[in-house]
C-alpha cells in the first residue's frame, strides 16, 4: 500500500455492472515524506468516507477490487484507510 | 519477497475491516547493498517488527490473504519476517 492525497472526485453515471454505488476519487500518490510522486490515479473509495483533502492509504492491482462489496469488478486502485497519523 | 527497513507506522481509525487491530508499518525497500532504493510500502505487521529493523516483506495478494486468514480482503503487503543477516556474494 501507498500513501495518497485525495485531490478530487469522479462521477460516472454509465459504468460496468458491479460498480453501481461505488465512489471514485482522484488520488495523488505520495512518497513517505508525503510529497507528490507520480501521476494521480482514479481510486475506488473502499471505506465509503474518504473525501478531497484527506490523507489516505490505498492498495493497487487486483487486490483493489476486494475492498468493494462486489469483488469481481474492474478496479485497479482502492482507498482502504484514512490516515490519522503517520510516524515519524 | 522484498527486503526493507521499518521507518515508521501508520495509524487509521476508518479503514477496511481487514486492518482492524493490525499494525501498519512504513517500510523503505532496500537494494542489494542494503541501501534504500527510493520506494516504500505500507505493510501489515504479523511478526511484531519495530522501527529500525530490517524485515522481509511479501507484496502479493494471495499470500497476504492466506496470512491474515481473510478472503476476500484488499491486502497485498505484509511484513512476514525479521532479517538477522543478509550475505550477498560479491
Amino acid at each position: 500500500m501507498q500513501l495518497g492525497r485525495v485531490v478530487g472526485t469522479v462521477v460516472a453515471t454509465v459504468k460496468t455492472p458491479g460498480l453501481e454505488g461505488v465512489k471514485f476519487l482522484i488520488v495523488q500518490p505520495l512518497d513517505r515524506h508525503q510529497e507528490p510522486r507520480g501521476r494521480p490515479v482514479v481510486a475506488a473509495d473502499g471505506v465509503h468516507m474518504a473525501g478531497p483533502g484527506e490523507l489516505v492509504y490505498f492498495v493497487g492491482s487486483r487486490e483493489a477490487a476486494q475492498a468493494l462489496p462486489d469483488t469481481f469488478v474492474p478496479v485497479d486502485h482502492a482507498i482502504v484507510g484514512i490516515v490519522d497519523e503517520v510516524t515519524p | 519477497m522484498k527486503v526493507g527497513t521499518v521507518v515508521g507506522t501508520v495509524v487509521s481509525t476508518i479503514n477496511s475491516p481487514v486492518f482492524d487491530g493490525r499494525k501498519l508499518l512504513v517500510c523503505d525497500l532496500l537494494d542489494m547493498d542494503g541501501n534504500p532504493e527510493g520506494d516504500y510500502l505500507i505493510a501489515v505487521d504479523v511478526v511484531d517488527a519495530g522501527v529500525g529493523e530490517t524485515v522481509l516483506l511479501i507484496d502479493e495478494g494471495n499470500s497476504a490473504r492466506q496470512i491474515v486468514g481473510l478472503d476476500p480482503a484488499p491486502i497485498r503487503a505484509v511484513v512476514v519476517g525479521i532479517v538477522d543477516e543478509i550475505d550477498v556474494e560479491a
